[in-house]
């Protein structure tokens, strides 16, 4: 599919920051159309360092959510319980904050406890007994949503502890008066003079190896945007009151999550695993335990979510998180995932998650009401994922190179292949 | 045109002919000039080794490959037909019943039977006639079940006489059975052929694909034998008054493989050394059917530098011997032990095969072989992350020039190896997943299958690096259908039947018919 020419050079490099893919790259540049778009419409009133400071509180908890889902769809699954466990998890902490007196550092690991449990629970049935994840979850989502009702007896459970809230509206603690946050502004050159490492010393690393890299001219251009970027966004936040702890989480989420799925041998499998189990398990991959551990990995997520919002809200409701994992799908196939299971990165995830939430913020601030609002976000994930499609369809069909078909082949033995595997798999169970 | 197909059938000429029929698939001649004559009320019988062009002929004839796609006529009643589609030929009465039932499990046999031309009045079904006249197809058919039972509880057996009776309701005059017994136990199969027996008399023509010689002899008329793409001859099966058949099963097998072996194999290099793999005693049972065995007592030896064959037809067990024997992958209560130098080898999961040095090339290449819509790199990878990765990281540089170097020495034509390989061709997928279990520095590689609808240049290239990892000092295991592969490619051949060895004989001096007699031989020990 790749001609060897300068762009694919350049998609080489991009592919080294985000695990090449189309649609991606397309999303990346709706994005920015889409930032530019609301900042023309709004009379700059997106951009501005407040305005951003609560895009990113607003939509900390899709993001998380996105992450975990983006695994759980590449393994081929779903997950649509995740608002569900927002809201018992929440719950649950509310409860042992305010009637146990818990103290907070005590209540969110146990939070996060409780999560993987459920997580456990769910993908026990998604990968052992092999239900398919879609009536589990949705089981899941009446589960954990009567579950709420009961533990909270159809009543809020608010105020809550300072502490706990200020997860997700306090900020990064810096030098009192005026002027820019210094400790973000230092973070921002801290992080940047990373990225900037990472480019040159994997550069290098390609170079040792004697394989192709982009000219230095090309990589030193790349490295000058990034830096530009993210001292931009955080001279941005600077000016308002820094970086949100939420966001600091977001950040290492992110960069985690990213090193796992992208550089490790651990995420290599969970994409096998969704791109053909079969050959998965032929090559030595325990696919069930994988399966097993995405769910629980989306669990702790959603308990980290739950723990968000709810200190978010400074209350716990019975209603919380309705509609969350609908937000989180729609971000992970705007995205770039695929439903079919093997494809989606964790970056594009995010960038799915945050073109929802420009989406939203944008749009309120236009003064769009939620019938319009609820309706280009349908069209908008609708759209997005026809033209990877669309796209996909037409990269296959160019190089016309059909794999030659059975010539008077008898292809019967193959089920001997496909069937048993399956059912081997369930044996073993 | 159509109208007249229909008429009685004009008892001078016969029913079918086809005429020099070319098709060709991308890179392969499937059919090279193939003639074909059926009568009417006949049974003919279609023999060939696997890849000689039987199903393709079929599938000419059905319309699966619709007209424009072959070169060559086909007459019906001496009318040309052109069929675009399986619609078209079932109106003309010519019905296939292909080796995978193409029945629906869930629905009941009367529903089967009349699916697509149910028995309705203006959409809504007449359930009475509908279950009256399936009963009437059973009879005829001579299957006693009720016709609301669900497919599902039938026996493969019966699932065959359900195929049979719903293309009698379709007023079939000309079945194609594709090997109908090659899932049945002895008494289903010997039903199956009285029926056929049956059905001529009812004025039904028959084809039969099939590969047991036996039961050829004893039901047709005819039988014509392909090879190569190429129709070779047609022989006349006369009776005698006692039923003895006019020729015998040596006479077919000659015409199926009266060929000489030529350059098409590398020539063997390197020395045989001592035993190192020892498989005692296999025995698998399947995995949903209990009791029932695929595998029975398997005995191997497998030395250093030695290219072992295992030959066998569909069915005989030797994928669910390979998978079984690699990690437990297929059925259960797997028992009997596996040992390497000497020494008990754990082969528990495939990745206690895989560090026991064992790897599988499956048969099945595109689902089980490979993750299609990822690259050559990952797939070349992913049995052996360890060799690139240190403490779980990846190392994304070492991949590249690993992976690049695999691909060359495997001779893969790409863009480079971060092309998808979905969008290589067959031979070039099968390289990689050669490449990929080669990376796993395999001691024994057992290959299934492994140049199945794989092009004759790739082929050869696939038998180098076989002999090459064999001079290196591995053991492997080659499965094949194809003999002249197995006769070509093996320094000892052990032919399977039923999941059981039925024999061993060195490569050398072995020919297709002892082979061929070997692999049909049932129930009992070599």
């Amino acid at each position: 599919m790749k001609e060897p020419t300068t762009t694919s050079r350049l998609a080489q490099l991009g592919g080294a920051l985000m695990r090449g893919n189309s649609r991606q790259y397309g999303m990346a540049i709706a994005l920015v159309a889409i930032i530019v778009l609301f900042q023309i419409l709004t009379g700059g009133l997106l951009l501005t360092p407040l305005n951003v400071t609560n895009l990113i509180m607003q939509n900390s908890y899709i993001l998380i959510l996105a992450i975990g889902m983006m695994l759980v769809i590449v393994t081929g699954h779903i997950d649509l319980s995740v608002g569900s466990v927002v809201a018992f998890t929440g719950a649950v902490s509310a409860i042992m904050l305010t009637s146990w007196g818990l103290p907070t550092v005590a209540v969110v690991p146990l939070a996060l406890v409780i999560g993987a449990l459920i997580g456990a629970w769910q993908g026990f049935w998604v990968a052992y007994v092999r239900v398919p994840a879609f009536i589990v979850t949705l089981a899941g989502m009446l589960v954990f949503r009567g579950a709420t009702l009961a533990v909270l007896g159809g009543e809020s459970v608010a105020p809550l502890p300072q502490n706990l809230r200020s997860i997700a509206s306090g900020f990064l603690p810096g030098q009192g008066g005026d002027g820019p946050h210094l400790p973000t502004l230092l973070l921002g050159a801290l992080g940047a003079a990373l990225i900037v490492w990472i480019q040159w010393s994997s550069r290098s690393r390609s170079r040792g190896y004697g394989l192709p890299v982009a000219p230095a001219p090309v990589t030193a251009a790349a490295s000058v945007l990034t830096v530009a970027a993210v001292l931009a966004f955080t001279y941005v936040l600077a000016d308002y009151n820094g970086l949100p702890i939420v966001g600091l989480l977001l950040v290492a989420l992110i960069a985690g999550y990213s090193f796992v799925m992208r550089s490790t041998t651990m995420g290599r499998r969970v994409y096998a695993v969704g791109g053909s189990e079969q050959a998965a398990a032929l090559s030595g991959i325990r696919t069930q335990r994988t399966t097993f551990w995405v769910f629980v990995n989306m669990g702790v997520l959603s308990a980290l979510a739950g723990v968000v919002f709810t200190a978010r809200l400074n209350a716990a409701t019975p209603g919380a998180g309705t509609m969350f994992e609908l937000d989180a799908i729609a971000a992970a196939f705007i995205g770039g995932a695929s439903a079919s299971g093997g494809v989606g990165t964790v970056i594009g995830a995010v960038i799915g998650a945050l073109v929802m939430g420009v989406l939203n913020n944008g749009m309120s601030l236009i003064g769009l009401g939620v019938d319009w609002q609820q309706l280009i976000k349908g069209l908008v994930l609708l759209l997005a994922v026809a033209f990877d499609i669309y796209n996909k369809r037409r990269v296959n069909t160019r190089p016309a190179a059909p794999a030659a078909s059975e010539p008077g082949g008898d292809g019967r033995g193959s089920g001997g292949g496909s069937a048993p595997l399956a059912d081997r798999e369930r044996a073993n169970s | 045109m159509r109208q007249e197909e229909r008429r009685p059938a004009s008892r001078g000429g016969p029913l079918l002919s086809m005429r020099d029929i070319q098709k060709e698939f991308p890179g392969v001649r499937a059919l090279d000039g193939v003639s074909l004559s059926v009568g009417h009320g006949r049974i003919h019988a279609l023999m060939g080794e696997n890849g000689a062009g039987k199903s393709t002929l079929m599938k000419v004839l059905s319309g699966v490959h619709p007209t424009g796609s072959y070169t060559g006529e086909v007459l019906v009643d001496g009318e040309p037909c052109a069929f675009s589609g399986v619609a078209d030929s079932e109106r003309a009465g010519i019905a296939i019943i292909h080796q995978e039932l193409a029945l629906i499990p869930q629905l009941s046999i009367s529903e089967n039977v009349f699916l697509g031309h149910e028995q309705a009045r203006y959409g809504v079904v007449d359930w009475g006639a509908t279950h009256a006249r399936a009963r009437a197809l059973l009879r005829r058919v001579g299957l006693d079940e009720n016709p609301a039972t669900p497919v599902s509880a039938l026996s493969v057996g019966a699932r065959q006489l359900v195929e049979i009776a719903k293309a009698l309701a379709k007023r079939v005059r000309l079945l194609i059975l594709d090997e109908p017994t090659s899932a049945l136990n002895e008494v289903e199969s010997t039903r199956l052929l009285e029926l056929l027996l049956d059905l001529r008399e009812q004025g039904v023509t028959c084809i039969l694909i099939s590969h047991k010689l036996g039961e050829v002899v004893r039901v047709c008329d005819e039988v014509t034998i392909l090879r190569d793409g190429r129709t070779i001859e047609t022989l006349a099966v006369e009776r005698d008054a006692d039923g003895t058949p006019s020729i015998d099963e040596d006479r077919i097998i000659r015409g199926m493989v009266g060929r000489e072996l030529d350059q098409r194999h590398p020539p063997r290099t390197g020395e045989i050394g001592e035993v190192r793999f020892q498989v005692r005693d296999w025995t698998v049972d399947h995995p949903v059917q209990a009791g029932r065995r695929v595998v029975d007592g398997v005995d191997l030896t497998l030395r250093a530098g030695e290219v072992v064959g295992m030959a066998g037809l569909m069915g005989a067990g030797r994928t669910e011997f390979a998978m079984s024997l690699f990690g437990r992958s297929y059925g259960r209560h797997v028992r009997g032990s596996v040992l390497k130098d000497g020494a008990e080898l754990a082969t528990g999961s495939v990745a206690e095969a895989i560090r026991g040095g064992i790897a599988y090339v499956p048969e099945d290449r595109k689902s089980l072989g490979l993750v299609l819509d990822d690259d050559i790199r990952h797939n070349t990878t992913l049995a052996a992350l360890g060799r690139v990765s240190a403490r779980g990281v990846l190392d994304p540089g070492l991949e590249a020039v690993e992976a690049a170097r695999m691909s060359e020495r495997m001779r893969v034509r790409s863009h480079g190896t971060t092309q998808v390989v979905r969008t290589l061709s067959g031979g070039n997928q099968q390289k990689v997943v050669l490449g990929k279990w080669m990376f796993t520095r395999p001691e024994l590689l057992i290959l299934d299958e492994p140049t199945r609808g794989i092009d004759v240049g790739a082929k050869y290239e696939i038998y180098l690096i076989v002999r090459r990892l064999a001079a290196e000092g591995a053991c492997v295991l080659l499965i094949s259908s194809e003999l002249p592969e197995i006769l070509g490619m093996c320094d000892r051949i052990y032919t399977m039947c039923e999941g059981r060895i039925t024999g061993e004989v060195p490569g050398r001096g072995a020919d297709q018919e002892t082979l061929m007699r070997l692999m049909t031989r049932t129930g009992g020990h070599p």
